[in-house]
């Protein structure tokens, strides 16, 4: 019977400028507000506002039987309020709805996590402010960027007060257990609901894929293999984890993505042994069938399922190292501005532009990658990073003058 | 019964050590691995002296594989030479030499002496495919097509617009080009830069063009790097390869130079090549100050070019119009990070390097600085490109000639 947890991620970055090494010191700002804004608006027509309002009429259509969970990060909610406040205002009536459970996570999509605790800690307050300040809820449930996850961070979010955490489904970790239980944490009552990456993956990356040998995938086929669920074993839950922009933006309308959405929530209550669910109401309704441990990180990305798209390379250990050796001398300063920009830096997108193995994941890095290449992305990077250094030199050096 | 070996009939250019550029090389590394595939070569090219006796015919008697014969034919033409330059090299050869050499004062009268030349050759000979390197061969091939009645395969390596660029361009040698596109049975065009470019100005037709990219013997690029007591101090060294002329642009070098040394300190820019702007070169630099940051080498080759590739944190190819730029794999191969100009061939075939217009000599500025200042830049540039360039193989690019072949004998 198992009840299928539709998550969906959503996040966009404030890309950077063409910043050369002549303007550092120059005072031009970091972020290229005009991309930005271009791409948020493109992305907003193509994907998030049809998709909320389909989600938001089959939530009516099903009187609440469907239900979604989603994740938005502080960055895009950002952008978003300046950009498209009708995006914000279609999130706001799905979660009015109580249909709709929002996850939390770092406020500016970064790797916080693994460089230092208290910005983690810091970030993840900023997102649940922002949370309940737009929408007036607070999150039970917190994802991690890019699903970065292993017992450490497990025991950060325990402390942090959250009920549970998403994760990805690995083999590595679950050996022969299946994705589709609730578990807990290692060592800790934290929930731990992990993706199952297989019939996640088939609507979020194969679902246009021409080549693959089950295109096209109708609403049918995949709840026929869902339906599988119910003889094999009565596994109770199926984590369907995916980009929000899967709808709209990676499968383009004319591929039947939306037309997918709609008869997938309907063929699925079809059958009374399915229904939809969300984190919390899953953490209500089950006990955890086990632990595990996540002894090694893993993330969602790339067969490897680990850093490598962001810490692969030397240019991306020193530029994540350069960034957070700044902390404590952006913290100093107190102002709001410089540490803006700084923790705008920290978004995982900048290190994903400057990842080079390309050759086998070549398709996914290069989306939405504003730079020819990841030797540009760096060096636009290592500019902005040296210019913020000069500022924060500047600003310091000033205090002691007012002194 | 067996077959026999396919056997071309190649008009091309001189081998190093006596090249004087990428041509020579291309021409090399090409008719190795065309032998070691099985491929007959009788080899013909100009040579500025009587050299039938030097033992060319040996060159490379041991190999396995399909056989070499070198036919040399008396001529000054090098496929280097302006037309001023031509003029220039034929009075000091003319005063050097008087007696044993005698041609006309005109490039065109020398191109078709040659050609007419190359026809005893061909009357004699036995093969069936021509293949000519560039337009200076082009008479030549045109002639053996016309004997033999054969197919013509003219490899495109650059042309006149590349050479000298649209203003300065000989019509003459834009008409030769033109005719022979227009003629030859098929054209290889050494990247997609150059197919789109003999589409464009000279209208060939798309389906006559394949493109075989050139290659690199990574083999040669393997010598020990020997640092010198500039870079004992700390300095770098920023390096420009190639004929210093309009091409190659080494004056968009230069005047990014002068744009990095205000504001890096400890730099050098190292010109290896030598070419009709070399005295320009050094003049300008002087007059701008930054003579004491220049070090001209002249024309280097073997270990010495292996060395000062080494030797260099990076290497800029800045070239105003390159069909390929071979040098840009020379560096690869050493494992220096590179800075390419977009209008290069080899700047769309390649991702492992940074990229510039060759006219934005800011950007390319800032791009050399960010380079000299974050050394991970160079180092995971340098370490992927190491790899790409085992790509560019030259048997890869003999087995596409040979499939070019193939295709015009049973066209």
């Amino acid at each position: 019977m198992p009840a299928i947890c539709l998550y969906l991620h959503c996040h966009q970055p404030f890309r950077l400028k063409k910043y050369s090494v002549f303007d550092i010191g120059s005072g031009k700002p970091y972020f290229d507000d005009e991309q930005n804004g271009a791409i948020l608006r493109r992305v907003a027509e193509k994907s998030y506002l049809p998709t909320n309002r389909l989600l938001l009429d089959l939530i009516r259509q099903t009187r609440g039987k469907f239900m979604v969970s989603m994740s938005i990060s502080g960055v895009l909610l950002e952008q978003l309020e300046k950009n498209c406040p009708e995006a914000i205002k279609s999130i706001k009536d799905l979660v009015d709805t109580g249909c709709c459970e929002l996850v939390s996570e770092t406020y500016y999509h970064s790797l916080a996590s693994l460089y230092s605790r208290e910005e983690f800690v810091q970030q993840v307050g900023m997102q649940n402010r922002t949370l309940k300040r737009l929408f007036g809820c607070k999150p039970n449930f917190i994802r991690n960027t890019e699903l970065v996850y292993n017992n450490d961070i497990a025991k950060l979010a325990g402390e942090l007060g959250f009920r549970g955490i998403l994760a990805e489904g690995w083999d590595e970790i679950l050996g022969w257990r299946s994705p589709n239980y609730l578990y807990k944490a290692k060592d800790s009552e934290l929930l731990l609901l992990v993706r199952n990456y297989r019939l996640s993956d088939d609507i979020g990356f194969r679902f246009s894929n021409r080549a693959w040998k089950e295109w096209p995938l109708t609403a049918e086929k995949f709840v026929g293999w869902v339906n599988l669920q119910n003889i094999a074993g009565n596994e109770p839950i199926l984590n369907l984890f995916m980009d929000y922009e899967t709808f709209g933006e990676h499968h383009w309308k004319d591929s039947g993505i939306f037309d997918f959405l709609e008869a997938f929530c309907w063929q699925a209550l079809k059958n009374p042994l399915n229904s939809f669910t969300t984190p919390s109401l899953i953490a209500k309704n089950l006990k955890p069938a086990g632990e595990l441990d996540f002894w090694r990180l893993v993330s969602w990305a790339d067969t490897e399922r680990d850093l490598s798209a962001w810490t692969g390379n030397q240019m991306q250990k020193s530029a994540l190292d350069k960034t957070y050796s700044l902390e404590q001398s952006i913290k100093q300063t107190g102002n709001l501005r410089l540490a803006d920009d700084w923790r705008k830096l920290q978004t995982s997108d900048h290190f994903y532009y400057m990842c080079t193995k390309w050759f086998s994941d070549g398709d996914v890095h290069k989306y939405f990658n504003p730079y020819e290449s990841p030797y540009e992305s760096f060096i636009a990077f290592m500019n902005i990073y040296n210019d913020l250094v000069l500022r924060v030199k500047s600003h310091n050096s000033l205090k002691v003058e007012e002194i | 019964m067996p077959t026999r070996n396919l056997k071309v009939l190649m008009f091309g250019w001189e081998f190093p050590p006596h090249n004087s550029g990428g041509l020579g090389v291309a021409c090399q590394e090409l008719v190795l691995a065309l032998r070691h595939q099985k491929i007959d070569i009788d080899f013909v090219l100009p040579r500025r002296v009587d050299c039938r006796s030097d033992g060319c015919n040996f060159l490379f008697a041991d190999a396995p594989g399909g056989t070499l014969s070198v036919k040399p034919v008396d001529s000054i033409l090098s496929p280097y030479q302006g037309k001023k330059s031509y003029k220039e090299m034929l009075r000091s050869i003319l005063s050097g030499n008087p007696g044993t050499l005698s041609y006309g004062d005109d490039l065109m009268d020398e191109v078709m002496r040659y050609a007419a030349a190359a026809k005893k050759i061909v009357s004699d000979a036995d093969f069936d495919v021509i293949h000519a390197h560039d337009w200076l061969s082009l008479p030549a091939g045109l002639a053996a097509k016309k004997i033999s009645g054969k197919p013509l395969v003219f490899h495109v390596h650059a042309t006149e617009y590349d050479r000298v660029g649209a203003e300065g361009a000989d019509k003459r040698i834009c008409d030769v080009e033109k005719l022979g596109l227009a003629a030859c049975d098929r054209i290889i065009a050494v990247s997609e830069y150059t197919k789109q470019r003999v589409m464009q100005v000279y209208g060939a037709r798309e389906e006559k063009i394949r493109v075989v990219p050139n290659a690199v013997n990574v083999r040669n690029f393997q010598a020990n790097a020997n640092l010198e007591p500039l870079k004992k101090q700390g300095a770098k060294i920023v390096l420009f390869v190639g004929r210093l002329t309009f091409q190659k642009g080494p004056d968009y070098f230069l005047r990014a130079a002068k744009i990095v040394s205000t504001v890096e300190k400890n730099v050098y820019f190292v010109v290896s090549g030598s070419g009709d702007m070399e005295r320009w070169l050094i003049a300008e630099s002087a007059r701008l100050g930054i003579a004491d940051r220049f070090v001209f080498t002249g024309f280097l080759r073997g270990n010495d070019l292996v060395r000062t590739y080494k030797m260099a944190d990076l290497y800029v190819m800045p070239s105003v119009s390159d069909p390929f730029g071979l040098t840009a794999l020379e560096a690869m191969s050493c494992g220096t990070p590179m800075l390419v100009s977009r209008q290069t061939g080899a700047s769309q075939m390649l991702a492992h390097c940074l990229k510039v217009d060759f006219w934005d000599v800011e950007l390319m500025a800032s791009k050399i600085i960010a380079l000299l200042r974050y050394g991970e830049l160079g180092r995971s540039m340098a370490q992927n490109a190491s790899k790409e360039v085992l790509k560019f193989d030259w048997e890869e690019s003999a087995r596409r000639c040979i499939s070019v072949y193939r295709e015009v004998l049973t066209a």
